[in-house]
């Protein structure tokens, strides 16, 4: 199992402002360790994020996203107090939910 | 016979029915479930903008100054690049964020639903000094933006 995410959601304006920081590897499968051999690919292929039973965001990701993933957007139709959830799956398979109320 | 055999027998052949039926609900769900979560693989092995919006089917893509690409100019960690994509396009839906020169051009791709901005900020890796393209997808067709970033340290040695 792999370290909780980050988020913090806030109320910006009329919308509510989301930023999420993830705790992953992202091995792109092309780099090489000490002895030559390749470290096997390990990274999110998979992101979303929801609100009250409605997804808000939803992506794809590939291996040239950045370790330790930094993810940040804007919706509306929420308020403070509303809880955001956001869970990732990775190319192994392995999947970590989390939430946070908007503040 | 009596007519609770009768009934009986209705319910037999009624039962078998349903339960063919049953057994081929296992059959179809994976396919449906598979194709809602299906990767475009073909779109994160391609290594140039054309083939990543053929993958996704798209179109010819028109440059727009309407999206807006946030990114240092020189980045002196390839390995962490932040990256802010916004669109002005109206009913925009998805936003790709690509790499020119990396070894696979597509970083990422945001779907947006209905009620979210057309705003996505990450941070990705940049293998050597190269365009970062942003693709919009929207109703009316594929729109697109790019801005060069100088690379320092690149990206892929970690």
């Amino acid at each position: 199992m792999s370290d909780p995410m980050r988020i913090r959601a806030s109320v910006v304006g009329d919308k509510v402002e989301v930023k999420v920081l993830m705790a992953h590897p992202m091995e792109s499968g092309l780099r090489k360790n000490a002895d030559g051999s390749i470290i096997p690919a390990h990274f999110i292929d998979r992101v979303v994020a929801s609100c009250k039973g409605k997804t808000v965001l939803a992506a794809d990701w590939g291996p040239a996203v950045s370790k330790n993933p930094y993810l940040s957007f804007r919706f509306s139709g929420a308020a403070k107090g509303d809880m955001v959830s956001v869970t990732w799956t990775d190319n192994k398979g392995d999947t970590r939910t989390d939430e946070a109320a908007i503040a | 016979m009596t007519p609770i055999h009768v009934s009986r027998r209705k319910f037999l052949s009624a039962a078998s029915k349903f339960g063919a039926a049953l057994a081929v609900l296992p059959l179809l769900r994976p396919f449906a479930a598979f194709a809602a979560t299906e990767r475009n693989t073909a779109a994160f092995s391609a290594k140039s903008m054309s083939d990543v919006i053929k993958a996704y089917g798209g179109a010819d893509a028109k440059e727009s100054t309407e999206i807006t690409i946030t990114a240092p100019e020189i980045a002196e960690n390839g390995a962490v690049v932040p990256v802010t994509v916004e669109s002005k396009i109206a009913g925009t839906r998805t936003i790709s964020v690509l790499v020119e020169k990396n070894p696979a051009a597509l970083s990422a791709r945001f779907e947006i639903p209905e009620g979210t901005d057309a705003y996505a900020a990450t941070r990705v890796k940049v293998g050597e000094t190269s365009n970062l393209i942003a693709v919009v997808q929207t109703a009316d067709g594929t729109f697109y933006a790019q801005k060069p970033v100088k690379v320092t340290l690149g990206g892929c040695g970690g």
